[in-house]
């Protein structure tokens, strides 16, 4: 493969994410959110396609790490005499220290590496359906634990007060950063060892490549961009519960992944563009717009409705994803087209 | 002490006829269905209905089970027929699409407040005096339901013809339809029965607790799913167990730990699955030369 094409996969979808964050910087002040919103979104689903992607396993055990990053960088930027004030019931060293913008988002990160490589120590031995199930149940003891223990965290109640440090320009650069770090890894050897076991498990392990080892590799890897992803989710957001972080988010990312096409970067970065484009436009449908001189008004809830439809829908059509699983490559527009690889 | 043991055996019951509702499908779609709660919520919500309109208790029950498996079919015909080739993945996120569609569309229809349904009030008094006035008649009742629907399931599947063919296609599904079995008779018949199944189920658990709301048997799915994968998908007998052991244990925890505690038991039982999972990958109760469920 010649380097141009190589470096079309990550130029084409950094300059699609770009171009959303182009438009958002034209549109009103009161639509700016549905931009900075996909760009997070884009943030998440490349957390996740590092290692869904690149190694085949299902994980619903993702969103926990946003969760973590998203509450850890929330909290330690709340200023201490707002945290005491609202959180007796902290640990002392959470309640009376806070971070800047800057070193909560790699705080994020690294503690998201950190769980991530501690609960993939022992999981990472599990695949198919157990791993899919064991991954489930770090999310529901991570939301259980988040929503009880109010020594760490808000507990039941919403953490607000978190500073609105995530623009457009923070989430475009947050969202590039993380489709960077997926195009280097999956380029990288231990990317294709990955895809080598994702293909066929027992030709890799013949040629002498660790399948635990490299799954808990890209398993920390997402882990980290996850919690910086929650972190920039929190810090656009403003405010968070842990219901935030727990079912819905994590079926809507998933979605995303396998409406785009798991098995690509440009799927993750198309399928979450297009359903957070579709989920913003529906839910402000029911406010009223217009389009094309067709005045639009749906009732409230409608949105969500239209969003399940178009999911499956999609996916019935076309079962391997939006994109097939295939990257963006130059000769494709100019050469004829090759088959679809089914790549799943 | 007897209400824990009731309690668990109750629970164990309902979340065993999910267990085997869930494993039905698996077995010949090798589709894990994550809007089978969904389907008990269509069905608790025809109860409410029922109930406002003073409907007869007969009629409700019978509206409850139509509208059930209606949405079963449904599902089978628009999602699981045209995916029957795709991945696993692919067929485990249309089902959430479905799930998220159901509920939304309750959440549209009916609010996201709470709504009561009043059937069978009198099965919620307690069976005697004593040691017995901590346990219910819908106690006894969820668990000789699930004996008997078990056991009837249990005649269908090994003594009759449509259910040798069901054993076939979920032993080898390919090979199956090469030597006769029609594919689609078998897999509508898997579909409708565990339409059946989660039309009971939402009976039981209305009458149990009658406020029904769009998250109505959510939590109790996703426990479901969880032990039947823990028990063993690959059989219906280690699903069936599988269900029937993560609902005991659910409600052992939730009636034996102490308040401070109890807040916790979703982690307690999340871990104790994790462990399992670690320990026993190809499912808790599966024979011990089986393999770990492929994903064919």
């Amino acid at each position: 493969m010649r380097p141009l094409s190589r470096l079309s996969e990550l130029m084409f979808p950094a300059l699609l994410v770009a171009a959303v964050a182009l438009l958002g910087s034209f549109t009103a002040r009161a639509n700016e959110i549905h931009f900075r919103t996909a760009l997070v979104d884009v943030a998440i689903v490349v957390g996740l396609y590092v290692f869904i992607g690149n190694s085949g396993v299902l994980s619903f055990g993702q969103i926990s790490f946003v969760a973590v990053g998203a509450f850890a960088a929330g909290l330690m930027t709340i200023s201490a005499d707002v945290k005491r004030g609202i959180m007796p019931d902290l640990f002392p060293i959470l309640k009376d220290h806070s971070l800047g913008n800057v070193e909560s988002l790699l705080l994020a990160a690294g503690l998201g590496a950190v769980f991530a490589l501690l609960v993939g120590l022992p999981l990472m031995r599990l695949s198919g359906l157990a791993a899919g199930i064991a991954t489930f149940a770090v999310l529901g003891i991570t939301h259980n634990v988040l929503f009880n223990y109010t020594k760490i965290g808000p507990g039941a109640t919403a953490l607000t007060n978190i500073p609105e440090t995530t623009g457009l320009l923070q989430g475009l650069v947050g969202a590039l950063i993380a489709i960077a770090i997926a195009w280097v890894y999956q380029l990288s050897r231990f990317g294709r060892m990955l895809r080598a076991t994702r293909e066929d498990p027992a030709a890799a392990q013949a040629v002498g490549v660790s399948i635990h080892r490299q799954r808990l590799l890209a398993f920390t890897l997402s882990g980290a961009l996850c919690g910086f992803a929650g972190g920039l989710f929190v810090h656009q957001a403003g405010t968070i519960t842990t219901e935030d972080v727990y079912l819905n988010l994590t079926f809507l990312t998933l979605a995303m992944l396998v409406v785009g096409g798991v098995g690509s970067l440009l799927g993750a970065v198309v399928g979450a563009l297009l359903i957070s484009g579709l989920n913003s436009f529906l839910t402000t449908a029911e406010a009223g717009v217009h389009v094309l001189g067709w005045k639009i008004d749906l009732h409230d809830g409608t949105h969500l409705v239209v969003l399940g439809v178009v999911m499956a829908l999609v996916l019935v059509v076309r079962p391997g994803g939006l994109t097939g699983g295939r990257e963006f490559r130059l000769p494709h527009l100019l050469s004829r087209r090759r088959p679809a690889e089914a790549r799943t | 002490m007897l209400q824990t043991a009731f309690n668990a055996l109750a629970l164990g019951s309902v979340y065993a006829l999910m267990a085997v509702g869930i494993g039905l499908v698996f077995g010949v779609l090798r589709l894990v269905n994550f809007a089978y709660g969904q389907l008990i919520m269509a069905g608790a919500y025809t109860l409410v209905i029922g109930s406002d309109h003073n409907w007869p208790e007969w009629g409700s029950i019978l509206a409850c089970f139509g509208v059930v498996i209606a949405l079963s079919l449904l599902m089978e015909i628009g999602l699981f027929r045209p995916l029957r080739r795709a991945s696993p993945a692919t067929m485990l996120v249309a089902t959430f699409a479905v799930a998220f569609l159901l509920q939304s569309i309750a959440l549209l229809k009916f609010g996201p407040l709470v709504k009561t349904a009043t059937i069978f009030p009198g099965l919620f008094d307690p069976i005697g005096h004593g040691d017995f006035e901590t346990v219910r008649w819908i106690t006894i009742v969820a668990i000789f339901c699930a004996v008997v629907a078990l056991g009837a399931l249990t005649l269908l599947i090994a003594k009759t013809t449509i259910g040798l063919h069901m054993r076939a296609a979920a032993a080898d599904f390919r090979t199956a339809r090469i030597i006769g079995v029609k594919a689609n008779e078998v897999v509508t018949l898997a579909v409708v029965l565990s339409g059946i199944l989660a039309a009971a189920v939402s009976v039981i658990l209305v009458v149990e607790d009658p406020f029904v709301e769009p998250q109505f048997a959510l939590r109790d799915t996703i426990i479901v799913l969880v032990g039947v994968v823990v028990g063993g998908l690959d059989r219906l007998w280690t699903a069936t167990l599988g269900g029937f052991a993560i609902g005991v244990v659910t409600s052992v925890f939730t009636d034996e730990l102490s308040s401070a505690h109890a807040v916790y038991v979703d982690s307690f039982v999340f871990g104790l699955v994790i462990l399992v999972l670690l320990i026993r990958p190809e499912g808790l109760f599966a024979p011990f030369t089986a393999r770990p469920v492929e994903r064919a």
